[in-house]
């Protein structure tokens, strides 16, 4: 206060308070609309999942009726068994594509720049594209399958898109393209974190590249790992968009993701019950993620603050 | 037996020269300091030395075998970084053993080594524990640990003290240097810090912009520094240098500091004949602060060569008194007795020890005598 009185003398110091009101309504006013909006909806969603809504939310109390009714659906079951595979599937995919990718791109190779934002930029595109896009290359009669026909070799075959045990991998595929660039970026940060005087000792120790990396410099990178592991996990968790693009649940429900199930419930059939307990379900799995992840920062922080 | 030799070495990177035509011979059990300021490329040659980087031309020699192209791990070497370079998810007692698994040594083997190791280091209590959980003095010790155990032919030091706070670096750089003396290794180090340049080194090799710039033993290094650069750097304070005109008189040559002026300064030499040649021309006259005292000092039996000087500045640091005096309008630095406080503004009478003053020609700053 005596700092503003002292630089623009003669004018009365304003009160603390209303010198900081832009601070406390940029910071406060957005966070709280936020904050109140997620958790009024998220509350909203659970109670209307214990009420007998359908086209329209009325009052009444159904108990767990919609959860066991979701549940016992063959819909959300097999949403439920593509969730886990294609979760952990991508989850792992991606992950090592984007190591290897960090690892190549870390050999001081020329052209690092321009690679490294190739292999950024699917991030840039949103899902309804990458989904659309993929369709096309999938699809048998336009896209890779067709090019390959066209060349002269016409016995290939390449049609996951419409295979009912494989359309998932489609999915799992995209969503590689889509978000490896992502896992290389920080795994590439880790990878440029180790000091190069370990890697010159290692050197001089007479340990050869691939010993440097199993030994020094992966060991390094497992809280990264953790990072992009959660992070690309509650990306599967809540996919929607790509799959709907690129095969809509299809062929029949084969590729049917919870996300799906709730859209399906909510707005094509008018259960607004059911889709709301199919949301809150997946809200638990998240949490199921989420909770222990933050447990761990919690304790990695901890740890960090008493070495 | 020469355990390293650098033959006409030199490095450039683009239109950068940063080592320029560098010749060195270290005997065996030497410990050898490379001193300089930063960017004097003191650690470039250390890690060209070490295979870590490549010379643009000229020889290295290992223990009698040149090495150019031969890959650090089988240089026969062991270096010890800056930053320790500990394997962070490693124990210590697997930081230590990591090279004998690269070489394939036999388990039993590697144990006997880790154990000699530890106690000669007095590490054996922090063997189960990550570098994370140690201090940086015990970092320290076990990168050094690491290093001995290797047995090299040569350890290379890239300035291992520095990270450390000032009382650890000085009880390290006893332990380093008891370490050599006991284990009669040879040793190439390198700092910035002058001091521990003169404390540990056998031999000192000042360098600057590229180039070596004396390489001699630290008494010497101290008393005839080569050049003006070298006068400069070695040293705290360093040696005063100050212009002057060299007479000659009576037979014997004279210094003038601040000729024509009222308070010149005239300072007979003896046995400096190397200097007759610079007769009636300009010279630096370097004389160290430790060579000027109160006046009641006597540095020799012979009569005292006294100076009235005014007083710049008075510096007490306790175990001595720093004084800013001005000679012939020259500033110089004194070290006299710590009780004796001459007033800042007045005149006060100063001791000089002639006998270990320098002169450089101020052409190429080299030593003249």
């Amino acid at each position: 206060m005596s700092n503003a009185a002292a630089i623009r003398p003669g004018r009365p110091a304003l009160p603390e308070w209303v010198r900081r009101l832009p601070e406390y309504l940029m910071i406060w006013v957005p966070l709280l609309l936020s904050a109140a909006h997620l958790i009024s909806f998220s509350l909203w969603t659970i109670w209307i999942s214990f009420t007998p809504s359908t086209l329209v939310p009325v009052s009444g109390w159904v108990g767990l009726r919609n959860y066991t009714a979701v549940a016992a659906s063959r819909n959300w079951q097999i949403a439920f068994d593509n969730l886990l595979l294609f979760g952990s599937a991508f989850v792992v995919l991606s992950a090592a594509t984007g190591l290897i990718l960090a690892i190549l791109l870390d050999q001081r190779i020329r052209g690092e720049n321009a690679l490294r934002s190739i292999f950024l930029y699917p991030l840039a595109v949103s899902f309804v594209v990458t989904g659309t896009v993929w369709s096309w290359l999938l699809n048998p009669g336009l896209g890779i399958q067709k090019l390959v026909h066209d060349l002269g070799w016409t016995s290939f075959k390449f049609d996951w898109l419409i295979d009912r045990d494989m359309a998932i991998w489609t999915i799992v595929i995209a969503a590689i393209w889509q978000s490896s660039g992502f896992a290389m970026a920080l795994f590439l940060a880790g990878l440029r974190s180790v000091d190069a005087d370990i890697v010159k000792a290692a050197q001089i120790d007479g340990a050869g590249p691939v010993r440097i990396y199993r030994r020094i410099v992966l060991p390094s990178l497992w809280p990264i790992t953790v990072t992009v592991v959660v992070i690309q996990l509650q990306f599967a968790i809540s996919t929607f968009d790509l799959v709907r693009a690129l095969t809509n649940g299809g062929p029949g429900i084969a590729t049917q993701l919870p996300a799906l199930v709730v859209y399906d419930l909510m707005f094509q059939r008018s259960l607004l019950g059911r889709g709301a307990a199919a949301a809150v379900l997946m809200l638990l799995i998240l949490l199921a993620v989420l909770l222990p992840y933050a447990a761990w920062r919690y304790v990695q922080r901890r740890r960090a603050l008493h070495a | 037996m020469a355990a390293l030799s650098i033959r006409a070495l030199s490095k450039r990177y683009a239109n950068l020269e940063v080592l320029k035509d560098i010749a060195l011979d270290i005997e065996s059990g030497e410990f050898t300091v490379l001193v300089g300021p930063s960017g004097c490329g003191k650690s470039t040659l250390l890690n060209i030395v070490a295979g870590l980087d490549y010379p643009s031309a000229g020889t290295i020699e290992i223990g009698g075998r040149v090495v150019n192209d031969v890959p650090p791990k089988d240089r026969d070497i062991a270096m010890v970084f800056q930053s320790y370079a500990l394997y962070p998810s490693m124990t210590v007692r697997q930081n230590i053993t990591f090279g004998m698994e690269c070489r394939h040594v036999p388990k039993a083997e590697q144990e006997k080594a880790v154990a000699n190791v530890a106690k000669l280091l007095q590490i054996e209590t922090l063997l189960g524990r990550k570098p994370s959980q140690l201090s940086g003095g015990q970092r320290q010790r076990v990168a050094m640990g690491r290093a001995l155990v290797r047995d090299p032919l040569l350890f290379l030091f890239d300035e291992p003290l520095s990270n450390l706070d000032a009382k650890l670096r000085v009880e390290m750089r006893m332990e380093i240097k008891r370490l050599h003396q006991r284990i009669g290794a040879t040793i190439v180090y390198v700092t910035h810090d002058q001091i521990e340049a003169m404390t540990m080194a056998t031999r000192i090799a000042v360098m600057h912009q590229g180039r070596v710039q004396q390489f001699a033993e630290p008494d010497t290094v101290y008393r005839y520094p080569a050049n003006l650069f070298v006068a400069r750097f070695m040293g705290s304070p360093p040696m005063n240098t100050i212009p002057a005109r060299l007479e000659a008189e009576n037979d014997g040559l004279v210094v003038v500091i601040g000729a024509g002026r009222p308070d010149e300064i005239r300072l007979r030499l003896r046995d400096y004949d190397g200097a007759a040649p610079f007769v009636g021309r300009d010279v630096v006259f370097g004389i160290r602060p430790e060579c000027i005292a109160e006046g009641s000092r006597a540095f020799s039996n012979d009569a005292p060569v006294l100076v009235d000087a005014p007083v710049d500045m008075v510096e007490p640091t306790g175990a001595e008194t720093m004084v800013s005096l001005r000679l012939g309008g020259e500033t110089a630095m004194a070290r006299i007795s710590p009780d004796i406080r001459p007033v800042p503004g007045a005149s006060a009478s100063f001791a000089l020890d002639t006998r270990r003053v320098c002169l450089f020609d101020p052409e190429t700053e080299r030593l003249i005598a």
